[in-house]
């Protein structure tokens, strides 16, 4: 069958969407749902229904993105909200974050793993503090994407200039960030112009529509396939009568490409040996890459258990106990300078101490404000730690798998700070 | 494509092994939920591909409703004997013999609801700490904002405003004694993406699924099967038709469609040009528009 034959060679593109709901965000993730035929009939009339019941005109597709009912009831959106669909070339993932007052936490939470992060900018009032303020974000979380869509050009005539001046607004803005490709699209969310069909009203546009974007951006070298870095998530070992002696370390390799025979060092304890074999359920591969989760086996007998990491002898990440952070808070529970929290990275788990505050990150001018070293609530900040075991990483900038780190709060056991490592 | 690039259906397969493992890694003593329904199955299948060529390092549970359509435990029984894995039954008539639960009065008392006190009970009889459910974001509303690692306090109940951020492939899952955790290593798929791994990986489903002759009742727009737990309304009747399920639950709630898909290359085809969501099929998301979002704020999956 041709249509199974293409489902199993898609590719997955996750994205992310920046905006607030009057530069009509959910109205473009409506008619990217709606268009792919992702809104089912029985939804609609749902949604047809309270949109009754509401006392408002028409379908409201802004209900179809907010799922609880204490969101409905307040028409806010208070966390980050995924949805799926489908084209015959890609699957996507959309994190549908919010843009209120809350933004900076659920907008770092739904870029973490994105390849593609959507800012939409309205035509008429063009480049504002929140859109540098996403594109902070987008810069700062290392999304390999971005897509500007202009959006409610039919209110400003599809007119040229007005695109054009956003464009060179949001360059001049951006060439201060790390964004390394972005795409300007001039759109109408509400009237369908180069969403998925191209439009006939902007004929001086020549770039591709939204869909077009979505569907070919190339998203093969989004992983790192050089640095080979394989942390031990958990060790199988059946002891049964086939497998008496087995003894397999299992995890996702997180950069790099990884071959039978290939020789590795075992962090921390800097043993060598080779790799023997790479089992799947499905019978031994010949070579494993990221983002695949495997099993390997050795060909020497040696100590190994979850947090180690095994690696390339000439081309090893750091293993260092001071590191410095770029943290974004999470929590109503501000910092606490000096305070002691449990640190996750790739399999580890470990304590840390908040040694400095270095800056705050005014996001909105860029300003790095070393004076203030009060961390709350959506608060951005470059803060440097000690913890109490070496990590074995790699900078953000380089893998963003081996470069991140989530602190716990001791006392709470909630997840507190996401942090890039500088 | 490059050659190091993971098709979308391998990378929701590494992604939910990754999940696994972790909760393996992570938990002192983990259960996964199995239902019997093709989300269950996949996950078992998972779970199996996740530990290999060791055995499932934790057991599977089983809600029994009582009111299980006979066909789902004869293969959840030839499943488990073929494997060789460890599955627990928990039975709903026990939590009523036992006063913890009150059966529904009316002309389709389900059972469904009940299912979260036993689901609670068997919990805390066995001291889990976590349990892994086969639930998919894209079924329902309030799912599209369900973490994989989705905190519980100790009642197992879901508070929305209060979920911890969930960033990279970080999980955390700490928690003070006396709670626990629910996984969902699927959140990401989709139905399509359910169906086309079945047949990619050629996994064995309940002949439910396929198309088969059945004798139905239409009940507000649901076809629900004939079975001893439906009594009939006035003017209703026994009608037979080719029909399959989409999902499967209790019988008195989970409706059946009409349908000659045969194969999973059919069901493909169908699900392809359906424009009805799985779920609109269940009784029990009808009885409100939040129905699932309180549920779940019970406890329920």
């Amino acid at each position: 069958m041709i249509e199974t034959k293409g489902y199993l060679d898609m590719e997955l593109l996750r994205f992310t969407t920046a905006g607030s709901v009057d530069d009509g965000k959910s109205t473009l993730i409506g008619r990217l749902l709606y268009d792919s035929k992702a809104i089912f009939e029985d939804q609609m009339d749902i949604l047809e229904e309270t949109s009754k019941q509401r006392g408002e005109e028409g379908i409201n597709l802004a209900l179809l993105t907010d799922g609880l009912r204490s969101e409905r009831e307040q028409g806010i959106t208070i966390d980050v909200a995924y949805r799926y669909f489908a084209t015959p070339k890609r699957k996507f993932i959309i994190a549908d974050t919010p843009g209120h007052i809350q933004y900076t936490r659920n907008m770092v939470t739904g870029a973490s793993t994105a390849n593609l992060a959507i800012l939409l900018v309205d035509a008429r009032i063009g480049v504002i503090e929140q859109t540098k303020r996403h594109a902070f974000i987008a810069s700062l979380l290392q999304i390999p994407h971005i897509a500007v869509c202009i959006n409610k050009m039919d209110l400003v005539n599809y007119d040229k200039e007005a695109y054009e001046k956003i464009k060179s607004d949001f360059q001049r803005f951006s060439a201060k960030l790390e964004i390394k490709d972005v795409h300007f699209i001039p759109i109408s969310a509400l009237h369908g112009d180069n969403v998925v069909d191209r439009s006939s009203r902007m004929d001086w546009y020549e770039g591709s529509t939204l869909m077009h974007l979505l569907e070919n951006i190339h998203i093969g070298s989004d992983h790192n396939h050089v640095d080979c870095r394989f942390p031990v998530q958990f060790v199988i070992r059946p002891q049964s009568k086939e497998y008496p002696d087995y003894r397999g370390y299992s995890g996702r390799v997180e950069g790099g490409v990884f071959k039978e025979g290939d020789e590795i060092t075992v962090l921390p304890s800097g043993f060598t040996s080779k790799i023997k074999s790479i089992d799947t359920f499905d019978g031994p591969i010949k070579e494993a890459f990221s983002p695949m989760s495997i099993c390997m086996t050795l060909e020497d007998d040696i100590d190994i258990s979850r947090g180690d990491m095994l690696v390339r002898e000439n081309n090893q990440p750091n293993a260092e106990q001071d590191i410095d952070v770029m943290i974004c808070w999470m929590n109503e529970r501000k910092m606490i300078l000096r305070g002691k929290y449990t640190i996750r990275h790739t399999t580890q788990t470990a304590r840390c101490i908040v040694k400095d505050v270095k800056y705050k990150m005014d996001i909105n001018t860029l300003h790095r404000d070393e004076e203030d070293k009060e961390i709350g609530l959506n608060d951005i900040g470059r803060i440097s730690i000690r913890t109490t075991k070496p990590l074995f990483f790699d900078s953000y900038r380089r893998n963003r798998n081996t470069g991140s780190i989530i602190l716990i709060d001791e006392a709470t056991n909630e997840t507190v700070a996401a942090g890039m490592i500088i | 494509m490059s050659s190091y690039n993971l098709t979308h259906l391998k990378e929701l397969e590494s992604e939910a092994i990754f999940i696994l493992r972790e909760v393996a890694a992570q938990f002192e003593k983990p259960v996964m939920l199995f239902s019997g329904g093709k989300d269950s199955i996949i996950m078992f299948h998972l779970a199996r591909k996740a530990f290999y060529p060791g055995k499932i390092p934790f057991p599977l549970m089983h809600v029994d409703t009582g009111h299980n359509f006979p066909e789902t435990l004869k293969f959840r029984d030839r499943l488990m004997e073929e494997t060789g894995e460890n599955l627990i039954v928990k039975y709903v008539q026990d939590s009523i013999d036992r006063g913890t639960a009150v059966e529904e009065i009316g002309l389709n008392p389900s059972r469904n609801g009940l299912q979260t006190v036993t689901l609670l009970e068997g919990l805390e009889e066995g001291k889990y700490d976590c349990a892994m459910g086969g639930a998919r974001r894209d079924e329902e509303k309030a799912r599209a904002k369900e973490r994989f690692f989705s905190h519980r306090d100790e009642f197992g109940q879901w508070d929305p405003k209060n979920q911890r951020p969930e960033l990279w492939n970080l999980f955390n899952g700490r928690k003070r004694i006396g709670e626990h955790f629910r996984v969902f290593p699927i959140s990401n798929w989709t139905e399509m993406d359910v169906w086309q791994y079945i047949l990619h990986e050629s996994i064995e489903l309940p002949s439910l699924y396929f198309s088969h002759k059945r004798e139905v009742v239409n009940r507000d727009g649901v076809l629900l099967g004939k079975c001893d737990y439906i009594t009939l309304k006035d003017g209703e009747k026994w009608e037979e038709k080719t029909v399959r399920c989409r999902t499967i639950g209790d019988m008195t709630c989970t409706g059946v469609s009409e349908s000659t898909a045969k194969t999973l290359e059919d069901i493909i085809e169908e699900v392809a040009s359906t424009r009805i969501t799985e779920r609109g099929g269940r009784a029990d998301d009808k009885r409100s528009e939040a129905a699932m979002e309180d549920r779940k704020k019970e406890g329920y999956f």
